[in-house]
């Protein structure tokens, strides 16, 4: 027998058994560089942003009028924006925002998107039926104008970004979802759970919704960068998060464009981070999809 | 087939109803209405017969369900009737707006699709060599940059290294080719490149589910590979889930790019979807919005078509 | 002999000295572009209230009054289609001459009957016409026209503002044969005897006008044309006149925009800069604690360093001045020294600040306490206005959330008393003068414009004497009672800083004059275009 790689690994798991987790993630790591870089990535991130109080050297919303539009330097690493407030540690605190929208959206837009994609395919027939045209008709709506109505009705600050950009994605989730849930819907097991006398709800949240995580984890990470691409884009209108809370896309605004050539580090480094933080979040996704299941169609 | 494209159309109109009365219903929940809007908005007291005046002359002052059927009836016969805020017939408002907002679709979906294919097959024949990273990375770079940066950064570059701007008026392509391209040229390829995105990551992946197939394996391993890919067959068969993509992402640019159209200070259907919300012009989102769900159903509906087409597995489904 | 050359060339060279020299002769020809953040809803100046009407559509029309163009303080009425006008002493009646020649785009002559026709549609419109500025015309009695050419207001009492109040821009002298046929004509139509004539509008894109060859001002107007682009975003407007398809823009541009531009254009741009007649507020609502607590409005008031902000805000937004009740620089504003004895405007900040905690504390205002400021979705000035207020409230330990509004429904939201805390107010006017720019703060009962529903008859009162007043003297005594009364005794109101216009002209642009409103100067009769 050849001494491999392979079988040096399997001889020391042998003697070490892994937990599957830890050996999951050091296959991904080995099989997919670009997808652990994603990973480290969000891992960085999420770590800054629970630390924020300690890391940033100033307070987010501390004013310096002696020092406006100053260019990065020792005191201010990043620089300062128009009213002296220290770009370093709005990026920072910014990331937190960032990360409470993302994951919120998705995870609200993708679990109950799960939800209904999976109840849908379970109960079929005429149910199935409706609550498919109905999702026709959101998925028909262009995202941002779904979210423009959402903000218009419930007005803006942080929780109505979160409902506006996760309303648009339930729909789209759930279609996904449930082409995967009619599979599993022929499942032997799912027979024997209704012959057994479960109820409806136990089967459908305990049968049938973790045989989909597949295309559940791949939506939720797809949502992620897309939720934080939302947010700046309505931070921008003037829709979004409202100053003088630190956001990236709210960052980007106003004073950042008209600034653009005498102080760019104020639209700079925001823009870095939102495009850093949707690149980590892309290229997971990718390559969880990849890992998970290479034949899944998304949209 | 026929049975299939049958069953298919017909699916098409409880769609758009559904949107129809959802976006009606949806404007009348939204506060402040389109005659506040314009008498107030700059602060200067407006005594209320003034208001009930312009309600009355909009039909404002009807019960809801009586503005829905007048709507309704109006659309049936192809009416889309007047712009609340203008008082000009809807169809004038979006005409001119449509020509550009199509323009730049068609536009971007080329550069995409320029993008994509090349680039998706590449990085698949490649895989997991540095050129797929590379690929990889390019394409999610495209998605990664907010579209409005991508633009303002463009429109800089433009005017700080050449001294040159985009023209800031429309002009259609039969009128002056030249201008018409000088304006629109940047913004396609901002967005295209966007869009190419995920059409290179979807062509990337149905490429290799078709070249791990049995019959190519086994060409690969004959030496035959390069052209056995490049058979209709493979390419048919990849090419579906591309198909999909691309059109699902055309329906979405009528419409939805509004940041876009803002920066590069475009005349089109974005901008005039965020005016008439923020103006609450009823009569004239519903109708944009009608339009946008239209040509993206119809576009839903015709790539199910050219799969069922490609496909025979799926009409029996 | 010498002694009588010597004064005789004394006296040549003190006259052609006291001829205002002329640096160049206008040039006939050529076409101005500007760019216009906003477009109209429709045609009629009457109905609207926004700027997008007033830049493209004003030079296609003539006002009886206009404000002096060459004014920089735009205090100043003149007449327009009026050539002269007399005042009976009781200031009862205006009766106006107008000028001979004038003459409708489409030739026919304007008479009298068509200002007659064009005031009854503003002060009494008939059933189902809406005329937004009816209520300033509530003085007016009647309306004659005497001859062809005179015309006559009579007023029911007196009103010392009553020329200022018919050079508003708004008030387009229209065709009485039109809007006797169709008074809604004029919301889709262009017919006036302005400077220049109509050729188009591209919805959403832009608007074209030509040269009026038979205009009444013989010589004008010196342009060939002009065209107005709509364009939305403040960068692409910057863009523009960066890239010279734009030569100048009436609204205002920023203190950034100003430094960019000098930058990349050096000599061929110029910047004419003047106060601007418009002011951000913060309202406090009367109907809600602890607002109706006057300590704690004067503790609001107290925290602002006005005088610093002056100095740094300028640098990034369109603010400057510390102002009053008027725009400071014009007759009737407080001059500095004096403000500084009113609350909010007291040069230590400090010890301005610790007043405010004290007031606040003995109100029974807790450390920490939290409200929420309602703000209107206009970038600018707004948001850094609003930026600042709540940097300065948290100094004094108020821990303040803003909401914003979308700008068009704003006041929809100010309208109900019980929908907001504190917010953010502003007023706009075309001409600098008291009457018309402290009426805002009179009792909500009588102007609905007041969102801060208190009611305050000595206010009231101040008002009524300081619009009557026969000096001078008089007058300032009762202005500086009112503002004293408004900001510092009662704190009805916070003023923030007073508006900065700084606009952008390419250096070819001449004949043109910045005035304290973006309202003003539009007609382009005297723009003209150099090489």
């Amino acid at each position: 027998m050849a001494v491999t790689k392979e079988t040096l690994e399997d001889l020391a798991s042998a003697q070490k058994p892994r937990p599957r987790w830890l050996q999951a993630s050091y296959d991904f790591t080995w099989q997919r560089p670009l997808g652990a870089i994603g990973a480290v990535i969000i891992i960085v991130m999420v770590f800054i942003a629970l630390t924020a109080n300690w890391l940033a050297p100033y307070d987010a919303l501390a004013t310096d009028y002696a020092a406006m539009l100053a260019a990065p330097s020792g005191t201010h690493w990043l620089g300062t924006d128009s009213f002296g407030r220290d770009v370093l540690s709005r990026v920072i605190y910014g990331s937190r925002t960032a990360l409470i929208v993302g994951l919120g959206a998705s995870f609200i837009g993708a679990t109950l998107g799960a939800l209904i994609g999976v109840a849908s395919a379970y109960f079929g027939g005429r149910v199935d039926l409706i609550v498919q045209r109905i999702i026709d008709v959101l998925i028909s709506f262009p995202l941002i104008i779904l979210a423009l109505a959402v903000v218009a009705i419930l007005g803006t600050g942080l929780e109505n970004v979160i409902l506006a950009i996760a309303i648009p994605m339930i729909p789209r989730c759930a279609r996904v979802v449930r082409s995967s849930a009619l599979a599993v819907r022929e499942m032997p097991y799912v027979d024997a759970a209704r012959a057994a006398g479960f109820t409806d709800a136990r089967i459908v949240l305990r049968h049938m919704l973790p045989n989909v995580m597949a295309p559940y984890l791949i939506m939720l990470t797809a949502f992620l960068s897309q939720a934080i691409l939302l947010e700046a884009s309505l931070s921008f209108l003037g829709l979004g998060v409202q100053e003088p809370v630190a956001a990236w896309g709210l960052m980007l605004r106003g004073a950042a464009i008209e600034f653009a050539e005498t102080a760019p580090w104020m639209a700079i480094f925001p823009g870095l981070a939102i495009s850093l933080a949707v690149f980590a979040f892309n290229l997971f996704g990718d390559s969880l999809r990849d890992a998970l299941d290479p034949k899944l169609r998304t949209q | 087939m026929a049975q299939y494209i049958l069953k298919r159309f017909l699916l098409m109109i409880p769609t758009l109803f559904g949107v129809a009365v959802l976006i009606f219903l949806l404007l009348r929940v939204v506060p402040g209405d389109v005659v506040e809007i314009r008498f107030a908005a700059q602060g200067q007291y407006s005594s209320e017969d003034v208001l009930a005046i312009e309600r009355a002359r909009l039909g404002l002052d009807k019960p809801i369900w009586q503005q829905f059927t007048t709507w309704m009836g109006g659309l049936l016969r192809l009416d889309f009737g007047l712009s609340m805020w203008t008082g000009a017939p809807i169809t004038e408002e979006i005409k001119l707006r449509f020509e550009l907002s199509l323009q730049l679709a068609i536009m971007a979906t080329v550069v995409a699709t320029l993008l994509a294919i090349p680039l998706g097959i590449l990085a698949a024949i490649k895989q997991d060599t540095w050129i797929d990273y590379a690929v990889r990375v390019f394409s999610i770079a495209g998605l990664a940059m907010p579209s409005f940066w991508l633009g303002i950064l463009m429109i800089l570059a433009m005017l700080i290294i050449f001294k040159w701007l985009p023209p800031m008026v429309y002009t259609p392509f039969w009128v002056n080719p030249w201008e018409n391209l000088a304006q629109l040229i940047w913004p396609a390829l901002a967005v295209g490149y966007r869009y190419s995105a995920v059409a290179t990551r979807m062509m990337r992946s149905s490429m290799l589910e078709v070249l791990r197939e049995d019959y190519i394996r086994t060409a690969r391993a004959k030496g035959l590979w390069l052209k056995l890919i490049l058979t209709r067959h493979a390419m048919k068969n990849a090419m579906l889930p591309v198909l999909t993509v691309i059109g699902l992402e055309f329906a979405f640019l009528m419409g939805g790019l509004v940041v876009t159209e803002q920066v590069f200070n475009l005349n089109g259907l974005g901008m005039l979807f965020v005016e008439a919300i923020a103006r609450r012009d009823y009569t004239l989102t519903q109708a944009l919005v009608l339009i946008v769900a239209a040509v993206f159903i119809f576009v839903n509906f015709a790539t199910d078509i050219a799969y069922a087409w490609l496909d025979p597995r799926i009409r029996y489904r | 002999m010498k002694k009588r050359l010597a004064s005789l060339l004394a006296v040549a060279v003190g006259v052609i000295l006291a001829i205002p020299v002329q640096a160049q002769t206008p040039r006939y020809g050529g076409e101005l572009v500007f760019t216009v953040p906003s477009e109209m809803p429709s045609y009629d100046g009457h109905r609207e209230q926004t700027f997008g009407l007033i830049h493209p559509i004003a030079p296609h029309y003539n006002t009886l009054l206009r404000v002096d163009p060459n004014d920089p303080t735009g205090t100043k009425p003149i007449g327009d289609i009026a050539e002269s006008w007399t005042v009976s002493p009781d200031q009862l009646t205006f009766t106006f001459k107008l000028r001979r020649g004038v003459t409708f785009h489409d030739g026919s002559a304007m008479t009298s009957r068509d200002v007659k026709a064009s005031y009854d549609k503003i002060i009494n419109p008939p059933e189902g016409v809406a005329s937004v500025r009816k209520a300033t015309y509530l003085v007016v009695k009647s309306v004659e026209a005497l001859d062809d050419y005179t015309i006559r207001f009579q007023l029911k009492w007196p009103s010392g503002a009553f020329l200022q109040s018919l050079a508003s821009p708004w008030n387009f002298i229209y065709k009485a044969d039109i809007l006797a046929k169709d008074m809604h004509w004029y919301e889709k139509n262009i017919m006036g005897t302005g400077p220049f004539m109509f050729v188009e509008h591209v919805k959403g894109s832009h608007w074209v006008g030509k040269k009026n060859p038979s205009y009444w001002d013989k010589g004008k107007p010196y342009l060939d044309g002009y065209r107005a682009l709509f364009v939305r975003s403040h960068s692409a407007q910057v863009a523009a006149v960066r890239g010279e398809r734009a030569h100048i823009q009436f609204r205002s541009f920023t203190p950034a925009d100003k430094e960019t531009l000098s930058n990349a254009m050096g000599n061929k741009i110029k910047f004419q800069e003047s106060a601007w007649d418009c002011i951000l507020m913060v309202t406090m609502n009367h109907t809600k604690k602890p607002f109706d607590d006057k300590r704690v409005r004067k503790a609001l008031s107290l925290a602002l360093d006005r005088w610093g902000a002056s100095k740094t805000l300028n640098k990034i937004a369109i603010v400057q001045d510390v102002a009053g009740i008027q725009v400071p620089g014009t007759p009737w504003a407080t001059p500095p020294e004096e403000l500084k004895k009113l609350a909010g405007y007291w040069p230590d900040i400090d010890k301005s600040r610790a007043e405010a905690r004290r007031l606040l504390k003995e109100a029974g205002v807790p450390e920490g306490f939290s409200f929420t400021f309602h703000n209107r979705g206009t970038p600018m000035p707004y948001e850094p206005i609003a930026i600042w207020l709540i940097d300065q409230w948290r100094q004094v330990g108020l821990n303040v959330k803003q909401q914003v509004i979308e700008a068009a429904a704003y006041y929809g939201v100010l309208r109900k008393p019980d929908a907001f805390e504190v917010a953010m107010d502003f007023q706009c006017g075309y001409i600098v003068e008291p009457d018309l720019d402290i009426y805002k703060f009179i009792s909500n009962d009588k102007n609905h414009d007041n969102y801060g529903y208190y009611t305050d008859r000595v206010l009231d009162d101040l008002y009524e004497k300081q619009s009557r007043a026969t000096s001078a003297a008089e007058r300032t005594k009762y202005l500086r009672q009112f503002e004293r009364r408004l900001l510092d005794e009662e704190v009805h109101y916070l003023m923030t800083l007073q508006w900065h216009r700084i606009i952008p002209q390419n250096a070819k642009v001449h004949g043109w004059q910045v005035t304290p409103s973006h309202y003003l100067n539009n007609q382009l009769d005297a723009v003209w275009l150099s090489q």
